[in-house]
């Protein structure tokens, strides 16, 4: 009994040698440090485009009676969205490659390393290349005057819970995943996201079926919650955000390491 | 430990649905014995592989891995298990060298003394000059040799290779039997699937014939030729063949144990071939060529899986 309680706990150092195969493939050569630095500079590329582009046609924006530059209200949701594409390209992509062509998941689940702990591992490892681009972001956004210091330090553990809500969802979704056309189904799905979930526009400017359905969706949730501490409004609201995320992380892990066992392990 | 099978299997089963792998076999694998599964395709043998190595579960019977139940115990045998797969899944994002030292971080090993096992270890397989590049530039020789050597990053009690040379050259297989070989001499105990009966004999002391899904027969290289095949084979072949071939069958009939007719030619299974050679002659046959050969495991599996073609 004490064994079977003892053997299901995950373990700390099985789960931080599955995170140490993405150390090893940085320090193996310069591919996949190619691929972890391109990720970081579409949310920018928006942020200085749309948000201080089309910011200055636009001037001023009113939400929920605070006035503020256009630049600033698309700066944290930018924020929210560099998190969740870090841990999107890492728990898509790479995962699904991983576990569907190199048989790298085939090979570590015939040590101790049990399915929970490669999930939890890749999800970490996620956490940590999205907070890499959030990071610098928020660097970016403090020195462009779009956040206070203080309420950027506050923002980052919000950023690192938006990357566990899609890192655990981007995980689930790899394990359904078919082949490579469904990743252009993906694409579209993350697009809309970006567009809609008031990165650019607030959700109340939109008919309200459109605005009840995009409050079902995660980005939405994240773009609110880190919004909201970037600019220093807290509220009960904030706590909704992000219990909805944590939710999201939780049942996405628990569902990839389900379906990890049994396509791996029958 | 002494005594105590590593292998023990009463029973065991596996299902796909409707489709069963494995139809309930019986296994006793002793600590440092080097134990063959010989079969044709889709006999059982990497579902059985597969319940050993505790990475998939078996439907029905007991499994017991070094004393350990293989169904609850999983993580605690596989810690002291070495498994070499048949299709090679070495890391292509890694270098060689990180590869071992990456896997052997899996065992729960720190970290310097997987950079000292990684060295010890492509020393070993004769790979430390290509420790820092890709594993993708590799040959199929290398690579098997490189899926070895991480198999054994733990040192395990317990080597599992399916079909370790499947694809390879005869200069490395050669080099990865001789590796093996060594593996067995430390003690190791191997366990392989092959379809290779040259492969088998030449590691295997003990084996078993899978087909569909059931050991059909048990036994060492040599005890298994004595049981299901004789001493000697004589090989004639006709002018005329295939046509003529059931006709001079017959003919040969009686000459020995047991006739085998094929397309190209006819196997006379016998105990002394000189013996039936001068049968042949005396008969007033006249093949177009003779060979008398040594009975081979070989022979054992065509005669107890047959010759239908599986795929």
């Amino acid at each position: 009994m004490m064994t079977t309680l003892v053997a299901s706990r995950v373990s700390p150092g099985r789960v931080g040698a599955v995170i140490g195969r993405n150390v090893g493939a940085l320090r193996s050569g310069p591919s996949y440090w190619i691929v972890l630095l391109s990720g970081f500079f579409e949310p920018l590329l928006y942020l200085l485009s749309i948000g201080v582009g089309v910011g200055a046609l636009i001037g001023e924006l009113t939400v929920d009676g605070r006035t503020m530059p256009y630049a600033t209200f698309v700066a944290p949701a930018m924020l929210a969205v560099s998190a969740m594409s870090g841990a999107l390209a890492e728990t898509t992509f790479n995962f699904f490659f991983k576990l569907k062509y190199m048989k790298t998941f085939e090979a570590v689940l015939a040590t101790p390393v049990r399915p929970i702990e490669i999930a939890v591992g890749e999800l970490v490892w996620a956490i940590v290349r999205g907070s890499l681009y959030t990071v610098i972001f928020l660097v970016v956004m403090v020195v462009m005057g779009l956040v206070e210091p203080g309420w950027a330090l506050a923002a980052f553990p919000a950023t690192v819970l938006v990357g566990l809500a899609f890192g655990g969802l981007g995980m689930a979704v790899s394990t359904l995943m078919r082949g490579w056309q469904d990743f252009d189904l993906m694409g579209t799905g993350q697009f809309a996201l970006f567009l809609f979930s008031g990165t650019f526009s607030p959700v109340q400017g939109y008919p309200v079926g459109v605005e009840v359905l995009i409050q079902l969706t995660p980005l939405y949730h994240a773009v609110e919650l880190v919004r909201g501490l970037c600019m220093g409004v807290l509220g009960w609201g904030l706590l909704g955000h992000a219990a909805y995320l944590v939710v999201l992380a939780g049942a996405g892990v628990w569902f990839a390491s389900r379906r990890l066992s049994r396509t791996l392990c029958d | 430990m002494a005594g105590q099978p590593l292998i023990y299997a009463r029973g065991l089963v596996k299902r796909f649905g409707e489709f069963t792998a494995v139809a309930g076999i019986d296994l006793d694998v002793a600590p440092g014995e080097a134990f063959g599964f010989l079969g044709p395709n889709g006999a059982g043998k990497s579902s059985t592989m597969r319940m050993i190595g505790c990475v998939s579960t078996p439907t029905a019977g007991e499994l017991r891995i070094l004393g350990m139940d293989a169904v609850h115990d999983g993580p605690r045998i596989r810690a002291r298990l070495g498994v070499c797969p048949q299709l090679d899944n070495l890391d292509p994002d890694l270098t060689v060298r990180e590869n071992l030292v990456t896997y052997a971080r899996y065992f729960g090993l720190s970290r310097a003394e997987s950079r000292r096992r990684a060295d010890e270890l492509l020393e070993f397989v004769q790979l430390r000059d290509r420790a820092g590049g890709k594993v993708e530039p590799l040959s199929g020789g290398m690579k098997r040799r490189l899926t070895i050597a991480r198999a054994m990053v733990n040192e395990p009690d317990l080597v599992l290779l399916d079909e370790p040379t499947t694809g390879l050259d005869p200069q490395a297989r050669h080099l990865l039997w001789e590796r093996l070989f060594r593996l067995k001499q430390r003690g190791t105990t191997l366990v392989l699937t092959t379809h290779y009966m040259d492969e088998a004999e030449q590691l295997c002391d003990r084996l078993v014939v899978m087909d569909g899904g059931r050991i059909v027969a048990e036994g060492s290289p040599r005890s298994l030729i004595e049981t299901y095949s004789t001493a000697e084979v004589v090989e004639v072949r006709f002018p005329g063949m295939p046509e003529a071939g059931a006709r001079y069958a017959g003919a040969l009939e009686g000459v020995g144990k047991r006739v085998d007719p094929l397309p190209d030619r006819v196997l006379v299974y016998v105990d002394d071939g000189d013996a039936a050679l001068a049968e042949i002659q005396r008969r007033g046959l006249e093949p177009s060529s003779v060979l008398v050969r040594r009975s081979t495991l070989e022979d054992v599996f065509l005669h107890l899986t047959g010759r239908t073609l599986v795929d």
